[in-house]
């Protein structure tokens, strides 16, 4: 089994809906994420559009936060998830700054890395993911990528061709993918970050102990 | 960032991404680099000069050893100071994961401080200069992977594109080189002739040398390779956030001590050469900060 996690986003309006209930299920402590939809306004006005991006841990095959982990805390299950033990964890961060994807955090409460586990509890007990359970429009597939009947897999077999994932280039072969993605979603140097230009200027930060 | 990169056509901004606070390996982590170059550089310049001038050397093996003790126990802190959970610390005995360079620096480290303190004990206690001698190489081929296994950890951090295996590992290597010689010339100084004060000083201008040219090597022909490290290094060109402190680095820790070490030459002066070597262990930090810092500010969403 290797579960994967398909992301159409033609389909996501940005309404925060899975990251509110991805807060929720996995106690996210205040300014932290582990799944967030990014916007990236495009176009000049009036020919603008939004775009929506949910970004999430990858579980990668080729995980660089598992290799670099020096006490196996972030580890793979059988299912192909790469899991995190919060009671080993030394919180040395190199999972975090080994990660291409941004995916990894500190959480402020613990003092330990933290991530999304494709809600790894729910999934051992035959639920789905709480970020697919709220997506209110289906934009979330999540499923086993070896069984060519599950929807994820029939899904990336009827959008052949339009199936993206985040840095293919850095090797580490991602089991979460994007329909209709494109450079300026996936790609964060294609778009610019403009200082006092987000639609949440003031974001509350939480230290995260010591000097960091 | 990266405005080389962005379409007008697309005229795209990031209006909403809550991207996760900065800085994740801090100023700590810059000193423990900085301490573990002179406690592993101080080891190959003893060996070198036990080697080159034994009769001049004598003196100085248990004072050195005594400095490499103290600067590994600096690296040693930093790191456990830099941990978020540091009373885990011994999971990665307990618990160790053998592809992950931090596991293997560790155990490695230990083991290197086991051996300092024997040859401390060697030199203090029993005298014994024979004995010191003969594990001293075992020593100095354990600092080799001590020194290199931060390179191997920076390597692993597959999202820094700015730091690459081949590079880091010779910037590592030339790091232990220059301020182990920068400190062996303020340790030893009075105690050392000219000829292996000069030696040293050799040592240091090459290594000096060595390390600004992989550094301009990478200012220059890195951007054409990458576009993540053309991003990295906007940070240390131009208006960038980085730049004074970027060329403040080198100028100090490399281009002034060779320009001081030719001087020293001509002159003789022991001043002059001391002077480089404090130069070239302050910029060293300077330098090593700006090349930790700047991947870190590069968004990754």
């Amino acid at each position: 089994m290797q579960l994967g996690f398909l992301v159409d986003l033609h389909l996501c309006m940005g309404c925060k809906g899975c990251e509110i209930a991805c807060k929720v299920e996995n106690e996210v402590p205040l300014s932290t994420w582990r799944l967030r939809v990014k916007y990236v306004d495009v176009g000049t006005f009036p020919e603008t559009k939004r775009t929506f991006t949910p970004l999430r841990c990858n579980h990668c095959e080729n995980a660089p936060c598992e290799r670099i982990c020096p006490v196996s805390a972030l580890h793979y299950l059988d299912n192909g998830i790469v899991n995190i033990d919060k009671e080993r964890c030394i919180g040395c961060a190199g999972c975090v700054m080994a990660c291409p994807y941004g995916a990894i955090y500190i959480d402020p409460q613990t003092q330990t890395a933290d991530k999304c586990t494709y809600c790894a509890h729910r999934v051992a007990s035959s639920m789905m993911p709480a970020c697919v359970v709220a997506c209110p429009v289906q934009a979330n597939i999540f499923g086993d990528l070896d069984d060519p009947t599950s929807n994820i897999s029939k899904y990336i077999q009827s959008n052949q061709g339009n199936v993206q994932v985040r840095k293919p280039e850095k090797g580490t072969n991602p089991h979460h993918y994007y329909v209709g993605g494109g450079n300026v979603t996936l790609n964060p140097l294609a778009s610019q970050r403009i200082e006092g230009h987000s639609l949440f200027n003031k974001i509350t930060t939480l230290p995260v102990g010591g000097h960091h | 960032m990266a405005a080389h990169e962005i379409l007008a056509a697309t005229n795209a901004v990031v209006t909403l991404d809550v991207a996760l606070p900065g800085t994740v390996w801090p100023w700590l982590v810059t000193v423990n680099m900085w301490a573990k170059s002179i406690g592993t550089g101080v080891i190959f310049m003893l060996f070198m000069l036990l080697k080159r001038y034994p009769d001049q050397v004598g003196k100085l093996r248990f004072p050195t050893i005594v400095a490499s003790i103290i600067f590994i126990h600096i690296f040693l802190l930093f790191t456990l100071a830099d941990l978020h959970q540091p009373l885990r610390m011994w999971h990665i005995f307990f618990y160790p994961h053998i592809t992950s360079a931090i596991t293997v620096g560790a155990w490695m480290a230990t083991a290197f401080v086991g051996l300092l303190f024997l040859l401390a004990f060697l030199s203090f206690v029993k005298k014994d200069n024979a004995a010191f001698d003969k594990i001293l190489p075992w020593v100095v081929a354990l600092a080799i992977p001590v020194t290199l296994y931060t390179a191997g950890l920076m390597s692993q951090c597959t999202a820094r594109e700015l730091w690459q295996m081949p590079t880091e590992s010779a910037q590592m290597i030339f790091a232990a080189l220059l301020s182990g010689s920068a400190f062996m010339l303020l340790l030893g100084g009075g105690k050392l002739n000219w000829d292996a004060q000069k030696s040293l000083a050799n040592i240091l201008a090459l290594s000096a040398f060595m390390s600004f040219v992989l550094y301009m090597s990478e200012y220059i022909f890195g951007p054409m390779k990458a576009e993540e490290v053309a991003a990295v290094l906007e940070y240390i060109k131009g208006d960038g956030p980085y730049t004074s402190m970027f060329w403040i680095g080198q100028w100090v820790a490399y281009l002034l001590p060779m320009l001081l070490i030719v001087i020293s030459r001509v002159s003789k002066s022991e001043s002059i050469l001391k002077l480089a070597a404090i130069l070239a262990l302050a910029g060293l930090w300077v330098v090593k900060h700006v090349w930790l810092m700047i991947p870190q500010l590069l968004p990754m969403s």
